[in-house]
């Protein structure tokens, strides 16, 4: 091969059809940008308004009011108690559902996609949307609150577990098996201490996730300090919404911060 | 040992005996507590069963005969989203580049974090509510949502990127002399951009779940269509926009995840 001096090779990092794909592409994306942009039903004066309108909300809000104060604090102490209680159930909920949905503990090919369709149907609903359908079945509360994060959950909580499962060492199930024992034993001696620890991974997670997903559950009604967020807002006291703002951040801080802890004392 | 014992005892997951106990009894407490002290009105969801059946009753099957009302509400969660990526994922470069220990000075960092930490403590839902008092009714309250949920998530992810890069190239640029900026385009992006990409899919998905539940506090977007379905009682076309909702995510996520694949 006959090398061109030095001088005329031209450093290229894509070579043309690399070139041509990567404008098409670039292309493509512009013009779905162009046609969302205008296409949306958007109002533009309000557009250029919106940083003033946006600075009037923060100025409003400022001082925050530190009167409702108590009232905050017992909603928070429900958030949390919504979120705990919807994961403690998520444990019993999801484990069945994650045993058949793992392809190398399912019973049948039946159960297996049912279990595939419980997990799936659960990740796709939004907990808001959940949350929706168990207020207008059990009334606004706690409880349509704690279902609909359990609910959620349970798609999280069975995928994750489905996944640990299906990567368990088959040894000791076989060394049950071998020695007669019935399925219930197998899953109890043989499965059950291997996802041991991602099990408690997986919920110490999806606590922390329920936390911030149950501060908004009071907004269609179904309990947690969304409650007195939305009251609030609807009766445009911004001081205390700005205090309840602080609070939800407070909170969250806290859930990550017990969370990080305990992944490293339990794990 | 003198004698074995003959049953064989399964290990208990946790060893202490003392800890053991007072977790269980912790929790124990706990559980007694909360149950106590949440309110719940039993005799409202007493009737819920029937309730359920009634709207279940309602909702199936579902209608899809305004499926014209579906598509106008999917088009506009759709740009929502896009327009909401875009935008989120250009501004959580500055916004990254802030929140990086290893190239902004600690006061900078300490702002560009306290701005993604805030950022993700507010669920979108929150932030919609906020956005539609500010700015009124519509899909503009839910592009500035999505937009300040992206910032949090892509920004975060990207601070801890640009955090792990390799420091040579850093090196070489200032050995030659170059100014802040030309490091930064030059030594820092090309080694983020990749990954940027494929959280922007990511984001783009993500974005798509969360424009349906944005819409329930008048927010614009298909949500605001399933909202109103919900408050007229009208739960055969609230089941179809359910369905639709699940069909719709289980298709962006499989596409994503081509997508992901393909670019990584």
């Amino acid at each position: 091969m006959v090398m061109e001096p030095m001088e005329q090779r031209v450093w290229a990092r894509y070579d043309r059809r690399e070139r041509w794909m990567r404008l098409a592409v670039m292309l493509l994306v512009a013009a779905i940008m162009v046609w969302a942009v205008r296409d949306v039903d958007i109002y533009w004066p309000w557009v250029w308004d919106a940083p003033v309108q946006i600075h009037g909300l923060l100025e409003r809000m400022w001082p925050p009011d530190l009167r409702r104060a108590n009232d905050i604090f017992a909603a928070l102490v429900e958030t949390v108690h919504i979120a705990t209680l919807a994961t403690a159930l998520t444990i019993f909920a999801a484990l069945p559902v994650s045993y058949i949905a793992a392809q190398n503990t399912t019973p049948n090919k039946a159960c297996l996609w049912l279990g595939r369709f419980i997990l799936v149907a659960s990740r796709s609903v939004n907990t808001i949307i959940w949350a929706l359908l168990f207020v207008a079945i059990f009334g606004p509360g706690v409880l349509a609150g704690i279902l609909a994060i359990m609910f959620r959950s349970i798609g999280f909580v069975g995928k994750l577990m489905g996944e640990a499962i299906e990567e368990i060492d088959r040894k000791p199930v076989e060394a049950m098996e071998a020695t007669g024992a019935g399925r219930a034993k197998v899953i109890l001696y043989a499965v059950v201490p291997q996802v041991m620890p991602a099990f408690f991974a997986i919920i110490i997670l999806r606590w922390d996730i329920n936390i911030r997903e149950s501060t908004v559950l009071g907004l269609v009604g179904a309990g947690g300090i969304g409650v007195i967020l939305q009251g609030a807002i609807d009766t445009f006291a911004w001081p205390t919404v700005a205090t309840i703002l602080c609070a939800i951040i407070l909170l969250v801080l806290i859930g990550e911060a017990i969370t990080s802890l305990l992944r490293r004392k339990v794990l | 040992m003198s004698s074995t014992p003959h049953h064989w005892r399964r290990q208990p997951f946790i060893t202490n005996p003392w800890l053991r106990w007072t977790l269980i009894i912790g929790v124990l407490t706990y559980l007694g507590w909360a149950l106590a002290t949440l309110p719940f009105n039993w005799q409202r969801i007493g009737e819920g069963l029937p309730r359920a059946v009634r709207i279940f009753g309602g909702g199936l099957p579902p209608d899809f005969d305004r499926y014209q009302l579906l598509l106008d509400g999917f088009k506009e969660s759709f740009q929502i989203a896009l327009l909401a990526t875009l935008l989120g994922v250009l501004l959580s470069i500055p916004f990254a580049v802030m929140a990086a220990r290893n190239i902004v000075p600690r006061p900078v960092y300490l702002i560009g974090r306290a701005i993604i930490i805030v950022a993700r403590s507010f669920h979108p839902v929150i932030v919609a509510i906020l956005f539609v008092k500010a700015v009124g009714f519509g899909p503009l309250a839910g592009i500035l949502t999505l937009t300040l949920y992206s910032i949090g998530f892509v920004g975060k992810l990207l601070a801890e990127e640009i955090e792990e890069i390799d420091w040579g190239q850093v090196e070489a640029m200032r050995a030659v002399g170059a100014g802040y900026l030309s490091t930064l385009i030059f030594a820092v992006f090309p080694q983020i951009l990749p990954r940027q990409i494929g959280l922007s899919m990511y984001q783009l998905d993500s974005n798509l779940r969360a424009s349906a539940v944005v819409g329930i506090v008048g927010a614009g977007g298909i949500g605001s269509t399933l909202m109103n379905a919900f408050g007229r009682y009208d739960y055969d076309f609230a089941f179809a926009i359910l369905l639709v909702i699940i069909v719709v995510i289980l298709v962006s996520e499989g596409i994503s995840g081509w997508v992901r694949k393909r670019v990584w």
